[in-house]
């Protein structure tokens, strides 16, 4: 069974003085996480959609996705965890109890502030995972990437020819996800803060699937105006 | 929902944009899958119209000849993987006599709105037509040319005297060889003529029982019927020349579109009685018909594939102008996009 995983885990504090989190921001006529989570209850693969928010915003979302798409049984919210990882944990251990886990189940893990992921991105993410077991969505560095080790001075400039920026979908075989987390020591989940590094690390191949430049994640204010744009609206939340 | 349109913002430039998809209006949510171009798409990517009707259609994501896989559907109709076949006309009323794709309050995809170059499209469920899985999918990609092509025989078929021993059919191109195909299908006791300007293109109309060049046609060959399947500059010789051998009282199907007007000798229309009959796009009912003729005659089927010339795999905007400038060199045929966007 395929499962797709919303990450709205995050409070937004980057997204200026605004106190709502950035993925329940008004974008066009709905809010970008409903955007988001249409996307995924659209397609046909997904068993169920799996949204985790704050605690605080659970009911809420709830809410909002019955305005937009009716009572659905396809779609649950539930708590997200202290960290991205420990969030699609809690998405793991849903879908275990509820379905039970197996060598076939795939997670499809998006975050929710990207809302221009488009179809086709989503069926090869599916696609991918079922064949490779991991699946990463990326598109090729434009900027050129500058690693210093203390801030202040460059350490390395890697070749951008084999740099690559990553977005989401990641998708993953839950299980394997699950086994490779659950071996990791607690300092080594400190450190692995992205699913894919966690299957990098331990010598798993991680597919690449391509991405889109508009599949853009509306972190800062800067993002918000940027969509709104691409949209050819007006910004509500201005 | 945000979803990605494909639109050609002038000549030669097609840019993504981006609108919202509001899924409690309704209906059924599909993805392109196979796509096909046609010449009125062509004429509006190279420019080729007038500048008020570029200025008053673009930008406007173009194709109308669509196949695509049902995504979602609210309403129940249609199951989700689904193939169907995208209606091009979108009626705003209902009219008993006048059929659809004459109303003039209709719009039509790639015509007066956003055809299919789109991530996704939401569509009433009565646009859509399923297709079984079993037909080769880049010949089902221009379902809507074949409609055209069945429109114009239905009404032929409403329209002609009943003496149908044979018809002419002038054009070489895809509307000439489809047409042929399907009146060889549904009347096989009629005498099918086909005249052109291109010996190389006459040559694929194997399954016709004459094959003629305009400039060969004996003075006192004569058929019941005629079809024009020619247009442009086209229309104006071929139409007279269609006056001049068909026997009196015989009907003639106009269906070349031309973006000037034809003189033609209507002297002659007069004296012979001829009946001539204009018909433009198609409806539902006869993409039902098209559908329903494409599970049943396989070989007719085959003979259309020999119309696909090339297939291009599209991922990219990139991807889109290779297609278009390959299909803008084609002599005869179908250009057929794989939509992978």
């Amino acid at each position: 069974m395929t499962f797709a995983v919303v990450l709205a885990g995050g409070i937004g504090s980057r997204m200026g003085n605004s106190e709502t989190p950035k993925q329940y921001l008004m974008l066009g006529k709905q809010p970008i996480i409903i955007h988001t989570i249409e996307k995924f209850f659209v397609c046909p693969e997904f068993e169920h959609v799996i949204v985790l928010t704050p605690k605080a915003w659970v009911a809420h979302t709830e809410n909002m996705i019955k305005k937009s798409l009716g009572k659905t049984d396809r779609i649950t919210v539930i708590e997200g965890g202290s960290t991205r990882n420990e969030t699609l944990m809690n998405a793991i251990r849903f879908i275990e109890k509820n379905y039970g886990l197996d060598d076939d189940t795939i997670i499809v893990t998006h975050d929710a502030v990207r809302p221009f992921v488009t179809h086709r991105i989503i069926e090869e993410n599916i696609e991918a995972a079922k064949k490779y077991g991991a699946t990463d969505t990326v598109v090729p560095a434009t900027d050129t990437i500058v690693e210093s080790k203390d801030g202040e001075v460059i350490s390395q400039i890697p070749n951008r020819a084999t740099l690559f920026q990553g977005q989401t979908p990641q998708s993953f075989n839950a299980k394997k996800l699950k086994e490779l987390y659950e071996s990791l020591t607690d300092e080594e989940k400190e450190i692995l803060t992205d699913a894919c590094k966690i299957f990098a690390m331990k010598g798993e191949k991680v597919y690449l699937v391509e991405g889109e430049v508009s599949n853009m994640k509306i972190t800062y204010p800067f993002d918000l105006k940027v969509a709104a744009t691409m949209l050819g609206g007006d910004l509500t939340n201005d | 929902m945000i979803n990605s349109i494909y639109q050609l913002t002038a000549p030669r430039l097609i840019e993504v944009t981006y609108g919202e998809i509001d899924l409690s209006e309704g209906g059924v949510l599909v993805r392109p899958s196979h796509l096909s171009i046609c010449r009125a798409d062509q004429r509006y990517y190279q420019g080729a119209r007038s500048k008020e009707v570029l200025a008053k259609k673009l930008p406007m994501a173009l194709i109308h000849e669509c196949m695509a896989e049902v995504v979602f559907d609210t309403t129940g109709t249609f199951r989700s993987g689904d193939r169907v076949i995208c209606i091009p006309n979108t009626p705003t009323e209902y009219d008993d006599i006048i059929a659809e794709n004459y109303l003039r309050s209709s719009k039509f995809r790639s015509s007066g709105f956003d055809g299919f170059l789109q991530d996704v499209v939401l569509m009433a469920p009565d646009r859509l037509v399923k297709i079984s899985d079993d037909v080769n999918p880049d010949v089902a990609a221009f379902t809507e040319l074949i409609s055209v092509s069945m429109h114009i025989i239905s009404r032929f078929d409403k329209t002609a005297h009943s003496r149908r021993n044979s018809v002419g059919i002038w054009g070489d191109g895809n509307l000439g060889f489809i047409t042929a195909v399907l009146l060889d299908k549904l009347y096989p006791d009629l005498k099918i003529n086909v005249f052109g300007r291109n010996y190389d293109k006459l040559a694929y109309f194997t399954f016709a029982d004459e094959t003629m060049h305009v400039d060969d046609i004996p003075e006192d060959f004569m058929v019941d019927h005629c079809f024009e399947c020619v247009g442009g500059a086209g229309c104006e010789p071929a139409i007279n020349q269609m006056i001049d051998h068909i026997n009196p009282e015989g009907t003639i199907a106009l269906g070349g579109v031309s973006e000037n007007n034809v003189p033609i000798n209507t002297r002659m229309v007069l004296e012979k009685g001829l009946r001539l009959f204009g018909s433009s796009r198609s409806g539902r009912d006869d993409f039902e018909k098209t559908v329903r003729f494409l599970e049943d005659h396989e070989q007719s089927v085959h003979y259309f594939e020999t119309l696909i010339g090339e297939t291009f795999d599209v991922r990219t905007i990139p991807d889109i102008h290779k297609a278009f400038d390959a299909d803008s060199t084609l002599h005869l045929g179908k250009t057929v996009m794989h939509w992978n966007k």
